[in-house]
């Protein structure tokens, strides 16, 4: 009820505050919602917003974890920004990420999602039961034991797989180290598309597919003249979603610890490697922001398209 | 009526070649997922486990010799106060915040909650973890519980808030005007009447919450160096990654033990809230 | 108990629009009042004001002899049943009842005892323990009533009490409605877009149309003295005919033919006026044979009605319903004279829409 104030005439003048409050279900006022609002708010300022914000400055120092460096940072400038944009290194890493979040984000998991989702959606009792809790229950447990299962999945001398395949001796992380993680990030994160597509596609009217049946529209029509348009907006999210979670998820760490040598070493974890065990935080942060700009990119991206389709439906 | 419809035989074999590839694409999808977590429900079970799933040799002596293990034990025992120490502070803050948002215009609302969404998504533990680092060792919260519990608090709370908002907002208006017009005051009107018909949205926070905190990795990687304070999620990979060959049985009862709960949690909300919130829900 | 009065009442909201515009009525204490009108009309605006749970932007209202323009809701002893009945999920019938009492800090024991004897004058006995979502809409629409009287208010609202009961129930609850209001002798103040409903239950009514009060009135001068064409209009099962006429030959020229001059304009209005000639569809006759002052028309429709018919009949562009007994139900194609009488048939002036007679 912002107007109200200015709206109304000289009456209102007299008792402003009763006024304001009258206009609010629960008579809270703006003054107690503030302060209802603010512990909240402060929280998520120090410890999220404060922190990004620091990232800029932390990117423009020398900070490092130990030494003299720690006691009293100097100011460098841009100067790790250059350093970072001129490394291979970076860009390799930069490069590995890109591959990493189109193959098993936007790719994999979007697509085994959706197959699964689509597949499974008029199946009732046990398959669709069993193949959901898999799926599911893959995405829940958590991740240093995922990872694990993972390891012993891919053991060089006793892993099941090498077992299965009869292929001992196959040090799957060591040669293929780019393909473990793609494939272990779609085992973990499939389940969100899964669910997400699932009850989109339960949410696409019948009478459409009804329609488009009664004129004689095969599967592969429905799917494509019916349930895509309706769903437009829910492969928007997912994408979206999926691309920031994948972007800057850290478990891959726990599989390959970015190796061997910097094999695997996806943006996250080449920060890890670069600020904690490596000791230089400046140049962590800059590569953090960097990092923190490209999901900015991302997100802003995501909604500018999310705007054009709607603009484009209405 | 025109052009003759495909000979019965025809049609049969392409339903029946329809059907097999269904059924071998599902196959596939079972195994696939399947495989990596069968050692997960036969390892903690075989007397002498290897990395290799098989038929176990059952016993539970693993989850005896587990209970006798004391960082193992006091690193669930971390896990739960790291879980519930967020859950309660999320859940004071996250309700005032989004009781009021959900009532009382503030001007530019909508827009707060948006950017704090996105920002939320967008500055991940990952991300901020270089001044996350910094910030905690210079406010002496390094090697703390509270200082893990206050940023993962920080970084779930815009979700949070955003998905209480969304349920109080389907709260009847009139339940609180009806209330009010007997008099009763804003706080009498959260305590008799908002909380307890938002229970469902704050118990699905709850759990939510919990789940999230549990599996964490990186924050208390990040901000807990002594064995002593980390959490479960920490402890499990130093077994594997440190001091050479790990001991398969207390790792295999551990991870199984550490894996239930959220599971359980997770199917629990799952089953009763489908899949409503979901859209911010791992991160 | 009290009377309500509203002095120069608006609601504006932000932007500028005015919800309730320049409002002046009283409810006499102990009346059973309606507010009438299609939605976005400012009725349930102005029962919103009287609650409290609407701010007044200009204008006074008084309950009593209290001013409460600017009271909290609380402290005006108004009561309101919400046209979802808003009955707490999480308590059960006995604390929903009692929840008024607790808050103005009655003890448990008295609260208990007020409780149980209001829900018992409501037939709710046996009802006490359970929750709202396991009563019938009937029996949940007795809960909000039971809580609403509990403190005996000086006033008690009411939003669309009857909306959400199906049709059957809700002749019921209409009855039932009244009898309660009798016998509390409280000042009850309902909301409605059902002028049947409003018929029915009101001993006054008020028409409104956006935002400002078109005719109050009782339900019988509402429905044969309409004030002007949007009262005519609404009120009524089947709506009044309305026709675009002129006077002449001392009477009405409407389709072709003069009908007799309602009585009520009887020397109001001079020859060769515009006019609009209204008249219900039950005062309407249908004649076979040629009647002086009757109108002839073809019959185009019949809607079945149970013991009577709704005949729609044409002459020339002018479409005219009217209700007929059904043992004189004529067939689509007849042709006939629509016959109206003066006594009840209406002049309204064809520029203001206000009734001439």
């Amino acid at each position: 009820m912002s107007a109200t104030g200015t709206a109304a005439g000289p009456g209102l003048r007299r008792q402003p505050g009763r006024r304001r409050r009258a206009d609010d279900v629960a008579g809270l006022g703006r003054v107690r919602a503030g302060l209802f609002v603010a512990p909240a708010l402060a929280l998520i300022g120090l410890f999220l917003v404060f922190p990004a914000v620091w990232t800029i400055y932390l990117g423009m120092t020398d900070y490092r974890l130990t030494g003299l460096a720690a006691a009293n940072p100097e100011f460098v400038g841009l100067d790790n920004f250059a350093t970072a944009l001129g490394d291979d290194e970076f860009w390799h890493s930069l490069w590995l990420t890109l591959i990493f979040v189109l193959v098993s984000g936007v790719i994999g998991q979007t697509l085994l999602g959706f197959s699964v989702a689509w597949a499974l959606r008029r199946v009732r009792g046990w398959v669709k039961s069993v193949i959901e809790t898999l799926v599911l229950a893959a995405w829940v447990v958590p991740a240093s034991v995922a990872s694990f299962l993972w390891l012993a999945l891919l053991d060089r001398r006793t892993g099941t797989l090498n077992a299965l395949l009869g292929t001992e001796g196959t040090a799957w992380l060591i040669e293929y180290p780019m393909v473990a993680i793609i494939v272990f990030n779609v085992w973990v994160g499939t389940a969100f598309s899964m669910l997400l597509f699932s009850s989109a596609l339960a949410a696409v009217p019948p009478s459409q597919l009804e329609s488009a049946r009664m004129v004689g529209a095969g599967s592969w029509q429905q799917l494509r003249d019916v349930v895509l348009p309706n769903i437009r907006g829910h492969i928007l999210t997912n994408t979206l979603l999926i691309t920031l979670w994948t972007f800057n998820t850290f478990t891959p760490y726990l599989l390959t610890a970015g190796g061997p040598r910097d094999e695997s070493a996806i943006l996250a974890v080449y920060i890890y490697t670069t600020a904690i065990p490596g000791g230089q935080l400046g140049m962590g942060a800059a590569i953090s922001l960097i990092m923190l700009l490209i999901n900015l990119v991302i997100a802003l991206g995501y909604l500018r398209v999310a705007r054009a389709a709607s603009g484009g439906r209405r | 009526m025109s052009a003759p419809p495909p000979s019965l035989g025809r049609r049969m074999v392409r339903h029946y070649l329809s059907r097999v590839l269904f059924v071998v694409a599902m196959g596939l999808v079972l195994v696939f997922f399947a495989l990596p977590m069968l050692w997960l429900v036969t390892a903690p079970f075989d007397a002498d486990p290897s990395l290799t799933v098989g038929w176990p040799d059952w016993t539970l002596a693993n989850f005896a010799q587990l209970a006798e293990n004391r960082y193992a034990l006091g690193s669930l025992r971390n896990s739960l106060i790291l879980g519930v120490g967020t859950m309660v502070l999320v859940l004071a803050l996250g309700s005032l915040a989004a009781y009021a948002l959900s009532r009382v215009r503030i001007p530019g609302r909508d827009g707060l909650l948006y950017a704090l969404l996105l920002l939320s998504s967008i500055v991940t533990g990952t991300a901020a973890m270089v001044p996350t680092f910094q910030l905690m060792t210079q406010i002496g919260l390094i090697n703390t519980q509270i200082g893990v519990i206050l940023v993962l608090a920080g970084g779930v709370l815009p979700t949070v808030v955003f998905i209480l908002k969304d349920f109080m907002d389907s709260i009847p208006k009139s339940y609180e005007e009806s209330a009010r017009l007997y008099g009763a005051s804003p706080l009498q009107i959260l305590t008799h009447v908002v909380v307890p018909t938002a229970r469902p949205g704050l118990a699905f926070v709850a759990v939510w919450t919990v789940v999230q905190v549990w599996g964490n990795f990186l924050v208390p990687f990040l901000l807990l160096r002594t064995p002593e304070s980390q959490p479960a999620a920490v402890l499990m990979y130093t077994f594997y990654t440190e001091g050479g060959q790990p001991d398969l049985r207390l790792l295999s009862a551990f991870s199984l033990v550490f894996s239930v709960p959220v599971i359980a949690m997770y199917f629990l909300v799952n089953r009763r809230y489908g899949f409503r919130f979901h859209g911010g829900i791992k991160s | 108990m009290a009377a309500i009065t509203t002095t120069a009442l608006v609601k504006e909201y932000p932007g500028g629009v005015r919800g309730v515009d320049g409002v002046d009525v009283t409810v006499a204490d102990g009346e059973f009042f309606a507010l009438l009108g299609p939605s976005g009309c400012g009725k349930t605006t102005l029962l919103r004001s009287i609650a409290g749970l609407e701010s007044i932007t200009e204008g006074t209202l008084q309950i009593g002899d209290r001013d409460v323009t600017h009271l909290e809701p609380g402290e005006r002893g108004v009561a309101m049943v919400f046209q979802d009945y808003a009955l707490f999920p999480h308590m059960d019938v006995a604390d929903n009842i009692a929840y008024p009492l607790k808050i103005k800090r009655v003890g448990k024991g008295p609260r208990r005892t007020t409780a149980t004897e209001v829900g018992e004058g409501l037939s709710l006995h046996g009802l006490m323990q359970r929750r709202p979502a396991q009563l019938s809409g009937g029996q949940q629409q007795r809960v909000a009533l039971a809580r609403a009287v509990a403190t005996r208010p000086e006033v008690l609202l009411l939003d669309e009490p009857l909306s959400n009961l199906d049709a059957r129930l809700r002749l019921e609850a209409r009855t039932f409605l009244k009898e309660l209001q009798r016998e509390l002798g409280v000042t009850t103040v309902f909301v409605t877009h059902d002028q049947a409903e409003a018929l029915a239950l009101a001993d006054r009514i008020a028409v409104m149309k956006a935002g400002r009060l078109q005719q109050v009135g009782t339900p019988r001068e509402v429905f044969s003295r309409p004030v002007n064409t949007f009262v005519a209009g609404f009120i009524g099962s089947t709506p009044m005919n309305l026709v675009e006429a002129e006077t002449a030959d001392g009477g009405v020229r409407v389709a072709g033919a003069i009908a007799p001059l309602p009585v009520g304009a009887q020397g109001a209005v001079a020859d060769g006026a515009p006019v609009v000639w209204g008249a219900r569809p039950e005062y309407l006759r249908w004649s076979t044979e040629p009647v002086d002052g009757g109108i002839e028309a073809e019959v185009s429709v019949i809607e079945n009605l149970g013991a009577s018919v709704l005949v729609s009949a044409h002459s020339g562009e002018v479409r005219l319903q009217l209700v007929v007994a059904e043992d004189d139900e004529p067939s689509p194609g007849d042709r006939g004279w629509v016959v109206a009488t003066p006594r009840r048939s209406l002049l309204f002036d064809s520029e203001s829409t206000d009734l001439i007679g």
